[in-house]
């Protein structure tokens, strides 16, 4: 790699000082648990044993500090606590503007899970509108969050404020 | 001025070897037992701070990932260094000299198996003059031996006996990585590493996680027979610029050693932070330690080495002598940068 050499009595400017370190890191056992599950299109959940909080994904309690065993199979069917709309663009963007990412709390867990929302007018996304996720054929699954396409509505009456007021 | 009374009254560590598990998943069971073996209820820990580094892991702020090992609700009081958990005690052992909190928590984490470590040590050096060049630890490490050969202050033999003793003394701890019964002679029959390091004089790549409970006098008396009080405890740095460094003594070690009265009394036991053999020689030196002292009875760091863990773990295995009543006085030591630039000296004592 060649730098221009600077000119007499020109300040340096730019050193180049090229760094590459390759990681192979850990899922863990919560994640690939959690990951391997999101492949044959299951959501895992796990509650805490001190607060009995359901937390998706399963991890460490935040709140607690203490372990927890995720085995709790959690609906993929929920509900909209919050949302933004998205209106500009930026650079690996593949989403059509404007569309919605929101705050998502599934049916059995206690905290939410952040998505996108498809299958509606993004001026007709609200808090409270049902939705489930739209997973992608088996064979495109991996161990993403993107196995799961987006969440669209399910067509089923909002829900009241107050089924969800707790997870804001 | 009259410092405070404190002491460590817990520690648990995990068993150190390469794992699949992620670092808040090695933190959880030892801080859960740490907590635990304390006596003391999270919500009297008034401090919590940890060490750890990111390039480790490669990938920034990783220390906050493992908040979630602590349980941080309702919000609390939490620090962090990007270095060995040792200095990160020794901010928990200042925090608590303001008096108004009774009890910290000090943990530290690494998971050193998920890069090429000789290599990504080369990140903490200086990056104009030295990293470009990339110099590995190993490399550094076995410049500072050379230099020990060289100055006959040890030979490749001792090197070796030093290695052998350590690796013995690490089949009785249940938690070392790298144990078991070697001739010094047939270790000098294996080819060199990077010359004249052999690999029986590195550490090994080590995953891991430590936690320690710190109490102040009252408190640590309550909840503790046998409370391993910190008596003294201070760390000094040297200029980064090798080339400034005699790479074969260590001032910092010897005036953090003075500073924290290593000198004052026996020492029973000393745990010293020292990956490669030749350091263990150049450490006892600067702390003045004689043949009578017994040196990491752990297995040390050539045992066992997390990184940014190690080094807690000195003083978490001299002050567990204290507290299972099998010493008296023990020193622990840790260390930070290339060839020991960086050193933390630690006096502990039964009452």
């Amino acid at each position: 790699m060649s730098e221009p050499k600077p000119k007499q009595d020109e300040p340096i400017k730019r050193m180049l000082a090229p760094v590459r370190l390759e990681f192979t890191v850990s899922a863990g056992r919560d994640k690939t648990a959690f990951l391997g599950a999101i492949i044959e299109g299951r959501i895992l959940g796990g509650r805490c044993p001190s607060c009995r909080k359901v937390y998706v994904p399963p991890r460490g309690c935040p709140t607690c500090g203490v372990e927890m065993v995720g085995d709790i199979p959690i609906s993929d069917h929920g509900v909209v606590t919050t949302f933004c709309t998205v209106s500009i663009p930026f650079e690996g963007q593949t989403m059509k503007l404007p569309y919605v990412y929101a705050s998502i709390v599934l049916d059995g867990a206690d905290v939410p899970i952040f998505h996108l929302v498809d299958g509606i007018d993004a001026k007709d996304a609200r808090m409270g509108l049902r939705v489930r996720a739209d997973w992608r054929p088996p064979a495109e699954r991996k161990p993403t969050m993107e196995s799961i396409r987006a969440f669209v509505p399910t067509g089923e009456p909002d829900a009241a404020f107050d089924t969800y007021k707790e997870h804001l | 001025m009259a410092t405070r009374e404190i002491a460590v009254v817990s520690f648990a560590q995990t068993n150190s070897r390469r794992n699949e598990l992620d670092e808040t998943e090695m933190l959880l069971p030892v801080i859960t037992e740490a907590v635990k073996r304390s006596g003391i209820a999270r919500s009297d820990i008034g401090f919590t701070c940890s060490g750890s580094c990111d390039y480790l892991g490669g990938r920034p702020f990783s220390f906050v990932m493992v908040i979630d090992a602590i349980g941080a609700w309702p919000p609390i009081e939490e620090s962090h260094v990007e270095m060995d958990g040792a200095f990160a005690l020794y901010e928990a052992w200042v925090r608590l000299q303001h008096g108004d909190i009774d009890a910290a928590l000090v943990y530290a984490f690494g998971k050193s198996s998920q890069g090429d470590l000789p290599d990504v040590m080369v990140t903490q050096l200086d990056p104009y003059y030295v990293a470009p060049l990339w110099p590995d630890s190993i490399s550094l490490a076995a410049l500072q031996a050379r230099a020990m050969l060289d100055e006959k202050r040890c030979t490749e033999l001792e090197m070796a006996e030093i290695a052998v003793r350590n690796r013995k003394s690490a089949k009785a701890n249940p938690h070392a990585h790298l144990k078991g019964d070697h001739l010094a002679a047939n270790l000098l029959g294996e080819p060199y590493a990077v010359a004249p390091l052999r690999r029986h004089d590195c550490p090994p790549i080590t995953d891991g996680a430590t936690a320690i409970v710190l109490a102040a006098g009252d408190l640590a008396r309550k909840v503790c027979k046998r409370p391993a009080f910190i008596r003294g405890i201070d760390h000094r740095i040297e200029p980064h610029a090798l080339g400034l460094r005699d790479l074969t003594r260590s001032p910092s070690t010897k005036l953090a050693g003075e500073r924290a009265g290593v000198g004052k009394g026996k020492i029973d036991v000393a745990e010293l932070h020292a990956p490669f053999t030749h350091q263990e020689v150049i450490l006892r030196d600067a702390l003045g330690l004689g043949a009578e002292v017994d040196v990491n009875p752990s297995g040390g760091a050539l045992g066992a080495n997390p990184m940014m863990v190690a080094g807690l773990n000195r003083i978490g295995e001299a002050a567990q002598r204290i507290l299972d009543g099998k010493a008296n006085r023990v020193l622990a030591h840790a260390t930070s940068g290339p060839c020991l630039q960086q050193n933390l000296v630690c006096v502990l004592e039964a009452e």
